[in-house]
């Protein structure tokens, strides 16, 4: 089996906090770590590997730097890696990031399983993968909890909804994106890392594919940004004070007053 | 291609465009601005220079012909005869949308045994509805959901399409924008017109909700965005209202990729995304036994119960109710956090919530800073006698 495992480069928003002077986003010193949801995209392509036998390619669309972070996927089982990195991809929206993507996975070829993870933290869009599948021209099947079996091609899963769950089966070539609840990843060995220091990362630039240059980074984003604005969140607190009697009281006056509750 | 620069001879190092770039990829160095390689070709800094030191140069993009798409379509969502009621909020804002544009709202209703929808529909403000029946549409598939609405957009050429930010339609959504090529805003909260331009303007949160960006889709049609559930009123339904009922022929089926075996529903009565209260527990509940607490003071308030990650990972409760960046975004009326410290990827999951309510022992919990009403003390003690009082 070929598994490719899409993963993307953030930075990591545990550190996020506002300039209270000018109300920006600090970004002094934030260190950027993998896309948390693409970790489960690894390890679940790990355990498959573990349990099926495979091999797995970890992709990514990003700066050079994003290098490090491949060969982190590396330190963590994943084979190969491949970076997609130019001036001419900066700039993608969410459909031009998948047309990138699709060239890079096109490189790798014959694959049966693509995995991503259910959106990157910064964009918060989770529109990657399907758009991907689409350009792509395979299944897909987004929110997968649990990969129950792969066998003869055909693979059973679940995926999570609104209303619960639903058991979906497809037939391989398709992509998934997976939720935290699929796995809990695992660390990296002392072995895995000293493997990924000297690991190849393949780099592939504008000139190494055959792209359609208008469909590429910001020629080939439909969407632009027009502007940016950080929220303003005045509230008015109270805290409520007195015995914890008092407290409680005060509590279930405000909660009557605002709750719409049945048969009241 | 697009390319920016800084005109070095104007650059006063002022850093305004340091604070407005929105990736943290331009530096001062040397009291000149310098853009790094992280550089998205945004072009949102261009804007903050006073002294137009950012050369930034556009594409000239292949025009579309866009003066031939006209109207709005929403996306009716439905499920089993039932339809959801973020299709019913966004039928409402099209309505007002459609006003400034001085055009139509289209509702598009995909399933079987859905006749009694219609009417509905037009009564919370559609104008006209496209209604496909067929019992291959029973069960919702991204793929043929996908491949009608491409048919239909194609077909009737709407200007906006707009669809909830349900699981199901932000699964849906990159299906068809990107079978059409056009563009895709995720998760808007915020719709406007910018009548010069006809333009609509989707402002939607980035970075777990640090960062609201407002995007655009200028040369492209149609403009597609997913709207977050909640953040719009429906209209009063008015059941005298007048609109177009148009049955659409039913084309051969579409082939399924994805094949359902079954649906595993949620047991809890009221599911998170629909809940008007939700009462949260955090770590500090203590125990898994406590949860009962919590779980009982939802049911008297009739509201669901939520969930932190800490609780989640710790086995007290499925994943499935865990609230913030990496579960699920809630939008209740009322959001009661019993002994949650409010780290910031629990905060991402609140969203435009009109009252929260914090319980925590410790006064300097960050929760306290986004809560509307703070209570300093045990929640295991004060769960109960909230219960009794409500009660
Ligand atoms: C990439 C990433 C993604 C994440 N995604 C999420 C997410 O989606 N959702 C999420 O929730 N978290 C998420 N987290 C974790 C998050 O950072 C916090 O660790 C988590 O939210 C903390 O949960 P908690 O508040 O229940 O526990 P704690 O931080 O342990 O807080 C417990 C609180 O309870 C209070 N307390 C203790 N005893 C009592 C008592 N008897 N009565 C009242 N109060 C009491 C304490 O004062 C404390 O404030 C994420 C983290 C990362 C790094
Ligand atoms: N630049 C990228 N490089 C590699 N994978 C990506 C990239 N952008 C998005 N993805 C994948 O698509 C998923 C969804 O991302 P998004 O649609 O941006 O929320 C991520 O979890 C990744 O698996």
């Amino acid at each position: 089996m070929k598994i490719i495992v899409c993963i993307k480069q953030v930075p990591g928003t545990n550190e996020v906090k506002l300039d209270p002077a000018t109300n920006t986003i600090i970004r002094d010193n934030i260190a950027s770590i993998i896309n948390p949801f693409d970790t489960y995209a690894i390890e679940e392509a790990v355990r498959i590997k573990e349990k099926m036998g495979a091999e797995i390619y970890g992709l990514s669309m990003g700066i050079p730097s994003s290098q490090e972070m491949l060969r982190e996927a590396i330190s963590l089982k994943v084979d190969k890696a491949m970076l997609l990195t130019d001036r001419k991809f900066a700039g993608a929206d969410t459909l031009a990031t998948s047309y990138a993507l699709s060239l890079g996975i096109q490189k790798i070829g014959d694959y049966d399983l693509i995995i991503c993870g259910k959106q990157a933290i910064d964009g918060d869009t989770a529109q990657v993968g399907p758009s991907l599948a689409k350009t792509l021209g395979i299944a897909y099947i987004t929110d997968v909890s649990k990969i129950i079996e792969i066998k003869d091609n055909i693979m059973h899963c679940l995926k999570i909804t609104d209303d619960g769950y639903e058991e979906l089966k497809v037939k391989l070539p398709a992509l998934i994106s997976v939720v935290k609840e699929i796995n809990m990843p695992r660390l990296p060995s002392i072995k895995g890392m000293k493997h990924a220091r000297q690991a190849k990362i393949e780099i592939v630039t504008f000139a190494d594919t055959d792209a359609n240059e208008n469909k590429l980074g910001l020629k080939g984003s439909p969407t632009k940004v027009r502007k940016t604005f950080v929220p303003t969140h005045e509230i008015n607190s109270e805290i409520i004070e007195g015995t914890t009697e008092e407290k409680v009281n005060r509590l279930a006056e405000v909660l009557n007053s605002k709750a719409i509750r049945k048969g009241m | 291609m697009a390319s920016i620069d800084i005109i070095k001879e104007q650059c006063i190092g002022c850093k305004k465009c340091v604070g407005a770039c929105p990736f943290g990829a331009i530096e001062i160095i040397g009291k000149k601005a310098e853009i790094k390689d992280n550089c998205t070709l945004c072009g949102v800094c261009v804007e903050s220079c006073k002294f137009n030191a950012i050369n930034f140069e556009f594409d000239v993009v292949e025009n579309v012909d866009i003066s031939n798409y006209e109207g709005i379509f929403v996306f009716a969502e439905q499920r089993y005869g039932k339809l959801k009621t973020v299709s019913l909020e966004l039928i409402g804002k099209a309505k007002s949308l459609a006003q400034e544009l001085n055009t139509s709202v289209t509702a598009v209703l995909l399933g079987h045994s859905i006749d009694n929808l219609s009417k509905e529909l037009i009564a919370y403000g559609a104008d006209k509805v496209l209604v496909m029946d067929a019992p291959w549409l029973n069960d919702f598939n991204d793929h043929v959901y996908g491949e009608v609405m491409v048919k239909l957009i194609k077909d009737y050429k709407p200007e906006i399409v707009l669809i909830g930010a349900t699981s199901n339609g932000r699964s849906l959504a990159p299906h068809i924008s990107s079978s059409l090529r056009t563009g895709l805003t995720a998760d808007c909260t915020v719709l406007d017109i910018d009548k010069e331009e006809r333009l609509l303007l989707q402002t939607r949160p980035a970075f777990g909700g640090n960062l609201m960006a407002t995007i655009v889709c200028e040369n492209h049609r149609p403009q597609m965005s997913t709207v977050r559930p909640k953040v719009f009123k429906p209209l009063e339904p008015d059941y005298s209202r007048e609109g177009i009922i148009n049955i659409l022929p039913i084309p051969t089926p579409v082939e399924r990729f994805v094949e359902k075996i079954k649906n595993i529903d949620n047991n809890e009565t009221i599911s998170l995304a629909d809940a008007d209260i939700i009462v949260s527990v955090g770590k500090g509940i203590g125990s898994a036994k406590n949860i009962q607490l919590a779980k009982d003071l939802a049911d008297v308030l009739g509201g669901a119960l939520g969930a932190s990650r800490s609780v989640v990972d710790s086995g007290w409760i499925p994943y499935s109710q865990q609230i913030g960046q990496t579960g699920k975004t809630v939008a209740p009326k009322i959001y009661i956090a019993c002994g949650i410290s409010g780290a910031i990827q629990h905060i991402a999951g609140l969203a435009d919530i009109e009252t929260i309510v914090a319980i925590n022992i410790d006064p300097d919990a960050p929760i306290f800073k986004v809560a509307h009403y703070g209570i300093v003390g045990d929640c295991r003690e004060i769960l109960p006698m909230l219960i009794k009082k409500i009660k």
